[in-house]
């Protein structure tokens, strides 16, 4: 094991979620591009038919998971970056805050859309 | 936990001539990350509209003359919106791909032709890229 390289460090449960989400975005980000892009057309894009897909709770919780994942993936590797270049101390803790209620309302304001579509009371 | 590497300063343009493969693969999934994280936010703000749409009236809706169905029809109706979709789907291509090679090496796969997975996972992005055009600006003219 010594010789085989790996950016894996034991205890690292942020690099594995990061690893396990880019997996699982692979797989919905293909199927999001081709459904939107390829099966239906940008520009027959409606609120009717936006509503049709949401309201099954298939499509509704795959896209839920989407967002979450695609959140966390995105929001996770801007900070991986940031600490990359060499962030530090009270500026790392306050970007690291700042970053994690970015994702909140994100996450928020991204189910408040599902919900609309969907027919769901709470948006 | 992510830590901090000295790799001197990529703001010293004169450095690219000494960049090998495995580097352009880090700038480039670098930059590719910054353009989806900063598209995911502008995206569900653009989407955002179908909360006020889903108070429209029934006829409204049927109709497509909701403040969503309308937000998109026009901007999908600009070339430029297309153009940048465009420059979307290949830097998402570029991201996989990628991302693809990095959780390889990570497994143990491909760490002596990472190189040639970096220049594969190019090709790759502008052959999808390009066989894409033609669908993602049908309708635009």
């Amino acid at each position: 094991m010594a010789e085989r390289y790996s950016s894996f460090e034991s205890g690292g449960r942020m690099w594995l979620f990061q690893r396990v989400t880019a997996a699982f975005l692979l797989v919905v980000l293909a199927f999001h591009f081709f459904l939107l892009h390829f099966v239906h057309h940008a520009d027959e894009v409606s609120f009717l038919a936006s509503s049709a897909r949401m309201e099954q709770i298939s499509y509704y919780s795959l896209m839920i998971l989407f967002l979450v994942t695609a959140t966390f993936h995105g929001v996770n590797g801007v900070y991986n970056a940031l600490v990359n270049q060499g962030l530090t101390g009270t500026k790392r803790t306050v970007i690291k805050w700042t970053l994690v209620a970015a994702s909140a309302v994100l996450v928020v304001q991204g189910v408040r859309t599902a919900n609309a579509w969907a027919g769901i009371g709470l948006y | 936990m992510s830590q901090s590497y000295n790799r001197g300063l990529i703001e010293d343009f004169s450095r690219w001539r000494e960049f090998e493969a495995g580097m352009w693969a880090w700038i480039f999934h670098k930059f590719t990350g910054w353009v989806l994280i900063g598209y995911l936010f502008t995206h569900i703000a653009v989407l955002s509209t179908g909360i006020p749409a889903a108070g429209a009236s029934e006829a409204a809706i049927m109709a497509g003359e909701d403040v969503y169905t309308q937000t998109i029809v026009s901007l999908e109706s600009l070339l430029l919106v297309r153009l940048l979709e465009v420059g979307l789907l290949a830097v998402a291509v570029f991201h996989m791909l990628n991302g693809t090679r990095l959780l390889l090496v990570d497994l143990g796969v491909g760490l002596e032709s990472q190189n040639k997975s970096f220049y594969a996972s190019l090709i790759l992005t502008g052959a999808i890229t390009v066989a894409s055009v033609p669908t993602f600006i049908a309708g635009a003219f």
